[in-house]
């Protein structure tokens, strides 16, 4: 593969299938009918691929069809379920609303605006491993709490959250609880009859679909009422209106499908990759694997390198495209936000790498990166004043450093 | 962020690096930074028996522009005299390197390094 560097990013977004993109050509062209359109043979062929694409993203999640709200992706599922529910039922409620430190953006500046708008909210610290206590989520609950968003699976170090425990607490104090689950779908079994949740998040680009298309699991039973945030012609029964993006859907309802019939497959493969990848890091020394190992997808990997500073070490690993701790491509040096919730240093923060694998991962992937981290570390930790230090035995808590 | 080919040199191929006796008499060594701010310059000089600096090394904990602005700095050190090494300014440093404004702390951090290291060697005297 030319010069591109090996791509180890697959939670920042995922190549389409070409079994997807197969599926979607025709409906830019030739079936480009509008699905809204009732009186001609265009519309109804476009409008019989929208329905079979919502049966096979409600198959994935074990919801009925009409329970899926087509969006432009997750970030606006996220702010319709997150808003338009607070907005629905906060007359009757009240106006609290619990998150996590560690969420998207997407959820986390929903809340913010809602804050803004005259609500409460209380943004919980997740445990050093990255999960929610339940005592400690039951102790935010307020009686006139009347939402609650967590994410199921973490995208920076994909923790999986308990779901069910957290959604029968809410059940339990009558909580709207909405789940953004754009890094779960082809990576956990996600069981919408079993699972306490009204409102779940879909996004097709983390799931070998295209961009621009996510949906929005709305239960009907109890039914959950959202206001719109998007009005105009009515589509999705009111919910979100806008012409249906029909090749788009087409291939969200493909990626889905194929996630669903190899998930099983594919995640044996993805564990085996996981393993190595996590044996090969870890023989450096002093790495800290971020996130809980037990309750995670295999798909993620975020391992913070001690002693070596992050910038450096992006430039060092330029031959694998990852996503880093270290927002080193702005000028701000902020080390993320989430790995900070966690009560990790800011030096340990800034030199987190994260390694995300998937279905196009070899084999041979895995085993040059290893290579190349341990040869860039050791070359970095040769350069490096603390590591020296460390190696002669300072504590390097106890040095006075001269600020700048 | 795109770092210039001399950047990407001194990076790539760091000059000098390594540690000289910081008990030697004629050895001065100077450390700036601080881990939680991303850098940290280990600077060493050593003077000859002519007051000249016969030998310079490194060690630094920083992003690519910190790494290379150490290394140049221990090139421009040798074959000086301490009053010429403590003229070396900042400016210079970042000019050679054309470092972007954001990196400008980087070449600050060299010229502290350097003052450090000498006034190590004087106290030494």
């Amino acid at each position: 593969m030319n010069n591109l560097p090996i791509y180890m990013d697959y939670s920042a977004t995922t190549p389409v299938d070409k079994r997807v993109a197969e599926k979607m050509i025709p409906f830019i062209t030739e079936d480009f009918g509008n699905p809204a359109s009732r009186s001609h043979p265009y519309g109804w062929t476009a409008e019989k691929a929208v329905e079979e694409a919502r049966r096979n993203v409600a198959a994935l999640v074990n919801a009925d069809a009409r329970e899926i709200v087509w969006t432009s992706g997750a970030t606006e599922s996220n702010n319709l379920a997150i808003k338009g529910a607070a907005e629905f039922y906060s007359k009757d409620k009240g106006k609290h609303i619990i998150t996590s430190a560690t969420e998207h953006k997407a959820v986390i500046d929903a809340f913010r605006e809602l804050e803004r708008l005259g609500y409460e909210a209380t943004y919980l610290t997740p445990e050093p491993n990255g999960l929610i206590n339940i005592d400690k989520f039951r102790a935010a609950i307020r009686p006139d709490t009347v939402l609650t968003s967590l994410m199921m699976v973490n995208n920076e170090i994909g923790v999986i959250q308990d779901i069910k425990a957290i959604g029968d607490e809410c059940r339990k104090n009558n909580i709207i609880f909405h789940v953004d689950a754009a890094q779960a779908t082809g990576k956990v079994v996600i069981d919408l009859e079993d699972l306490p949740v009204d409102l779940m998040s879909f996004s097709a680009h983390k799931t070998y679909g295209p961009k621009g298309i996510g949906a929005l699991f709305v239960r009907r039973k109890p039914r959950i009422r959202i206001q719109a945030q998007m009005h105009g012609g009515g589509h999705e029964r009111g919910m979100r209106s806008g012409t249906l993006a029909t090749h788009q859907i087409v291939g969200m309802g493909e990626a889905f499908k194929i996630a669903r019939e190899e998930m099983e497959m594919e995640n044996q493969r993805i564990k085996t990759l996981h393993q190595k990848l996590l044996k090969g890091l870890t023989e450096i020394e002093e790495v800290y694997v971020n996130g809980d190992l037990d309750h995670r997808v295999p798909h993620n990997l975020n391992i913070s390198f001690n002693y070596v500073e992050g910038e450096s070490l992006i430039m060092a690993i330029k031959d694998i495209a990852v996503s880093s701790g270290s927002a080193c491509t702005s000028a701000s040096l902020e080390p993320s936000y989430v790995l900070r919730a966690l009560g990790r240093s800011d030096e340990l923060a800034h030199s987190s790498i994260r390694f995300s694998i998937g279905r196009f991962t070899k084999d041979s992937d895995v085993e040059h990166t290893i290579k190349i981290l341990k040869e860039k570390i050791g070359k970095l930790r040769e350069l490096s004043p603390l590591w020296e230090m460390f190696k002669d035995g300072v504590d390097l808590e106890k040095v006075e450093w001269a600020a700048h | 962020m795109a770092y210039s080919d001399k950047v990407l040199d001194h990076y790539e191929n760091p000059r000098n690096v390594g540690s000289l006796d910081k008990n030697d008499p004629n050895v001065g060594t100077g450390m700036v930074g601080a881990p939680a701010c991303g850098d940290v310059m280990k600077l060493q000089i050593k003077l000859g028996e002519n007051g000249i600096i016969e030998d310079a090394k490194f060690k630094t904990y920083g992003c690519g522009s910190a790494i290379a602005s150490s290394s140049l700095v221990t090139e421009m050190l040798k074959g000086k005299t301490l009053d010429e090494a403590e003229s070396i300014k900042n400016s210079a440093i970042a000019e050679e390197l054309a470092l972007p404004p954001v990196k400008i702390h980087c070449s600050v951090l060299a010229e502290d390094a350097i003052k450090a290291a000498i006034l190590d060697l004087k106290n030494k005297k």
